[in-house]
C-alpha cells in the first residue's frame, strides 16, 4: 500500500515540473506510469510464477533426467523416462481406466446435478436447511469422505454392508461379497460413486447459480405460449444454462482427472493396478523412479493443457472479461 | 450483485400454488424428496460422528447405533499429539488466507478499475492457474521446494495453497469491485481522500461480502489440502490434520474411533464455516466463473 503511495508521489515529483514539460510526460513519468500496474498485480504474478509456473519447468526438466532412487540427478536420460513409462505393463490399462473414470464420473455428476438443482430451486418449507445439508461433502475434505466410505464398506461391520444385510441384499457379512473394495469388479464402481458424491454439491450449486440468472419473465412468457414443462426446460432452461454447464463440466473434468485422495484412501490403486488412474500411477512411480514419475506428470499435464485450451476456445472468455 | 436480485426475482415470480392454505401435495412430495436427499448427503458424516463415540468393544458390532456412547476417543486423541497437527493446519490455512487477501485484493481491484497493457494476459494467466491443480505438477513442486530447502516447512504449504487458490479469489473480488460504481469512489476522492483512502473507506467495505466469500473458500481449500502436504511434510510434527489422519490408516491396527474423532475435528469447522457463507455461494459462483 505504501509502495503504491510512493509510486504516485514519484509520478508527480514535489515542486512540479515546469509548465512546458507538462504537455509531454517526462521519461521518468512515463516509466512510472508503465510500472504502476506492476505494483498492483506484481505480487500476484510473482506468486503464480513461483508456485505454478516454476514447478512446471522443473517437472519437464526432471522428466528428461536420470534420477537415482535417493533423488540425486545422474545426468540426462533423453527420452528414456518416457519409453520406460510407455513400456510399463500396467500403462495401457491405467490410461484406459482414467478415461472411463473421468467420463463416467463427470457425465453422471452433470445429469444428477441437473435434477438436484431443479429440485432445490423449488420453493418448499425447510429449503434452507436442506441446502445446508447438500454442501456437506463440498466443505468436508475429500479425504475424510473417502475414509468414511471405506469404513462403511468394511467387511463384517461396515454400515453399508450392515444395511444391505438387514434388507437381505447381502447374505454373509464376512464373505468376499462384503468386501467390495477388495475386488476389482466392485471397487471401481464404488470409487466412481464416491467421486460423484463429492462432485455433486459444487455442480448443483453452479447450476443453481445459472438458474438464478434466468429472469422469471422468460418462464412467464413460455407459460403464456402454452409451452409444456418439459418442453420449456429443453428449449429455454437448458440453452440458457449453457455457460454454467460448460464451467461446471470443465472444473469437474479437472478435479476428477487430478483426483487422488479418494482412490488413495480407499484402495491405494489396488488390487493389482485395477483401480489406478494416471494421477495415482504418477504417485506410485514417485516412490520408484522420480524421472519416470515426472514423465507421467508431463503426459498428465499435456492432457490438462489440451482440455484448458479447448475450454478457452469454447467459452470465449475474452469477451467476458473485457 | 445483480445476480442476487435476479435470484430473489425468480423466487417471487413463481409463488407457491396454495399461497394461504395448507401446502399442496406437490409441495409435500418436493419437500420430502429434498429432505431424503439432504439426509443422504450428511449420512457419511453422521456415521463418522457416531463411530467416534462408539466404545472400543462396540466397534465391530453390527448394530446401526451403539448401545453406549463414549467421548473417551476425543480425550485420548490429544495424547497422540494431534494438537500439533491441528496447529499446523491452522497455520497453513490461516497463512494462505492472509496471503491471498494481500495479493489478490490489489490485483482484482486494479484489473476491475483500469485498462492497462498486459491486463488480458494477466487475466488469462489467472484463468489458467485456476484450471491447474498442484496434483498435476507434484513432482515439480517437490523438486522446487527441495532445491529451496523448504521441504517440511509450513511456509511451503502456505505458498502452494495461496498460489493455487488465489485465482478464484481474484475472480470473485474482480466481479465485486466491477459492480461498485466508480462515482462513489470519485466522490470520496473529491472530498480529499486519495485513491487509497477511497479504496479503504468506500470500496472495500462495499465489497466485504465478496472478500469474506473469497477468504472462506481459500481457508477451506487450504484446510482440506492433502496431496501436497503428504509429499512435502515429512515428519509427524509438521504434518497437518489430513496427513496425520491418513497416517492412522497406514497403521498396523487401524484405530477407527480415534481416526474418526480426528476426522470430526477436521470436518465440523469447515462445514459450519461453509454453511455461514452458503447464501453467498450462488452469487459468488455466478460472479466468479459464469457471469
Amino acid at each position: 500500500m505504501s509502495n503504491a503511495a510512493a509510486a504516485q508521489s514519484a509520478a508527480g515529483p514535489a515542486g512540479g515540473p515546469p509548465p512546458t514539460a507538462r504537455r509531454k510526460p517526462s521519461p521518468g513519468r512515463r516509466l512510472a506510469r508503465a510500472l504502476t500496474p506492476l505494483l498492483w498485480i506484481g505480487p500476484a504474478v510473482g506468486l503464480i510464477v513461483f508456485v505454478v509456473l516454476w514447478p512446471v519447468v522443473v517437472m519437464i526438466q526432471t522428466s528428461f533426467q536420470k534420477v537415482s532412487s535417493y533423488g540425486e540427478i545422474k545426468g540426462s536420460n533423453g527420452w528414456k523416462n518416457f519409453t520406460n513409462l510407455f513400456d510399463e505393463l500396467a500403462f495401457r490399462g491405467v490410461v484406459e481406466r482414467t478415461i472411463v473414470w473421468v467420463v463416467a464420473v463427470v457425465v453422471l455428476t452433470m445429469l444428477i446435478s441437473l435434477a438436484l438443482a431443479q429440485l432445490f430451486n423449488q420453493r418448499f418449507p425447510g429449503r434452507k436447511v436442506a441446502r445446508w445439508a447438500l454442501i456437506a461433502p463440498w466443505a468436508a475434505s475429500v479425504l475424510m469422505t473417502a475414509i468414511v466410505f471405506k469404513w462403511m464398506l468394511h467387511t463384517g461391520y461396515g454400515l453399508i454392508n450392515v444395511l444391505l444385510h438387514d434388507v437381505g441384499l447381502l447374505d454373509d457379512l464376512n464373505s468376499i461379497a462384503a468386501d467390495p473394495l477388495g475386488k476389482s469388479s466392485t471397487a471401481m464402481p464404488w470409487l466412481i460413486f464416491v467421486a460423484i458424491f463429492v462432485s455433486l454439491p459444487f455442480t448443483t450449486y453452479t447450476i443453481l447459480a445459472g438458474l438464478s440468472t434466468i429472469p422469471g419473465e422468460v418462464y412467464e412468457a413460455a407459460r403464456v405460449d402454452g409451452s409444456g414443462k418439459w418442453h420449456t426446460y429443453r428449449t429455454i432452461t437448458l440453452p440458457l444454462l449453457r455457460p454454467a454447464l460448460t464451467v461446471a463440466t470443465l472444473i469437474n473434468v479437472m478435479n476428477v482427472f487430478n483426483s487422488f485422495p479418494i482412490i488413495w484412501a480407499m484402495t491405494h490403486g489396488q488390487p493389482g493396478y485395477t483401480t489406478t488412474t494416471t494421477t495415482v500411477f504418477m504417485y506410485i512411480l514417485k516412490g520408484k523412479d522420480l524421472g519416470e514419475s515426472a514423465a507421467m506428470s508431463v503426459v498428465n499435464f499435456a492432457l490438462v493443457v489440451i482440455i484448458v485450451g479447448l475450454f478457452l476456445k469454447l467459452s470465449r472468455w475474452k469477451a467476458e472479461v473485457d | 450483485m445483480a445476480t442476487l436480485t435476479a435470484e430473489t426475482h425468480v423466487v417471487t415470480a413463481r409463488p407457491a400454488k396454495n399461497g394461504h392454505g395448507r401446502p399442496g401435495w406437490k409441495t409435500v412430495v418436493l419437500a420430502v424428496s429434498a429432505y431424503v436427499i439432504a439426509f443422504l448427503f450428511i449420512f457419511p458424516y453422521l456415521d463418522m460422528f457416531v463411530t467416534s463415540l462408539r466404545p472400543q468393544d462396540e466397534l465391530q458390532s453390527t448394530s446401526i447405533l451403539p448401545h453406549h456412547y463414549s467421548w473417551s476417543s476425543y480425550s485420548t486423541l490429544w495424547k497422540t499429539g494431534l494438537g500439533t497437527n491441528l496447529k499446523i493446519t491452522l497455520m497453513v490455512a490461516g497463512g494462505a488466507t492472509v496471503l491471498v487477501l494481500l495479493v489478490a485484493t490489489p490485483a482484482a481491484y486494479f484489473t476491475a478499475r483500469r485498462k492497462f497493457r498486459g491486463r488480458l494476459a494477466f487475466l488469462l494467466l489467472v484463468l489458467i492457474t485456476q484450471m491447474f491443480q498442484p496434483t498435476a505438477m507434484l513432482v515439480g513442486i517437490y523438486r522446487e521446494f527441495l532445491n529451496f530447502h523448504l521441504l517440511n516447512s509450513v511456509w511451503a504449504l502456505i505458498l502452494v495453497n495461496a498460489g493455487f487458490n488465489m485465482a478464484f479469489a481474484i475472480w470473485i473480488l474482480n466481479a465485486y469491485f466491477s459492480s461498485i460504481p466508480r462515482e462513489l469512489e470519485e466522490a470520496a476522492m473529491v472530498e480529499g481522500t486519495g485513491r487509497l483512502g477511497a479504496l479503504f473507506r468506500v470500496t472495500l467495505p462495499l465489497a466485504a461480502p465478496g472478500v469474506v466469500t473469497a477468504l472462506v473458500f481459500t481457508f477451506i481449500a487450504a484446510w482440506n489440502e492433502f496431496i501436497v502436504a503428504l509429499t512435502l511434510m515429512q515428519t509427524p510434527d509438521k504434518q497437518p490434520l489430513t496427513v496425520a489422519i491418513n497416517g492412522f490408516i497406514g497403521a498396523y491396527n487401524i484405530e477407527w474411533q480415534h481416526l474418526f474423532a480426528a476426522s470430526v475435528i477436521a470436518t465440523i469447522p469447515v462445514i459450519v464455516l461453509f454453511a455461514l457463507i452458503e447464501r453467498k455461494v450462488v452469487s459468488g459462483l455466478t460472479a466468479g466463473s459464469i457471469k
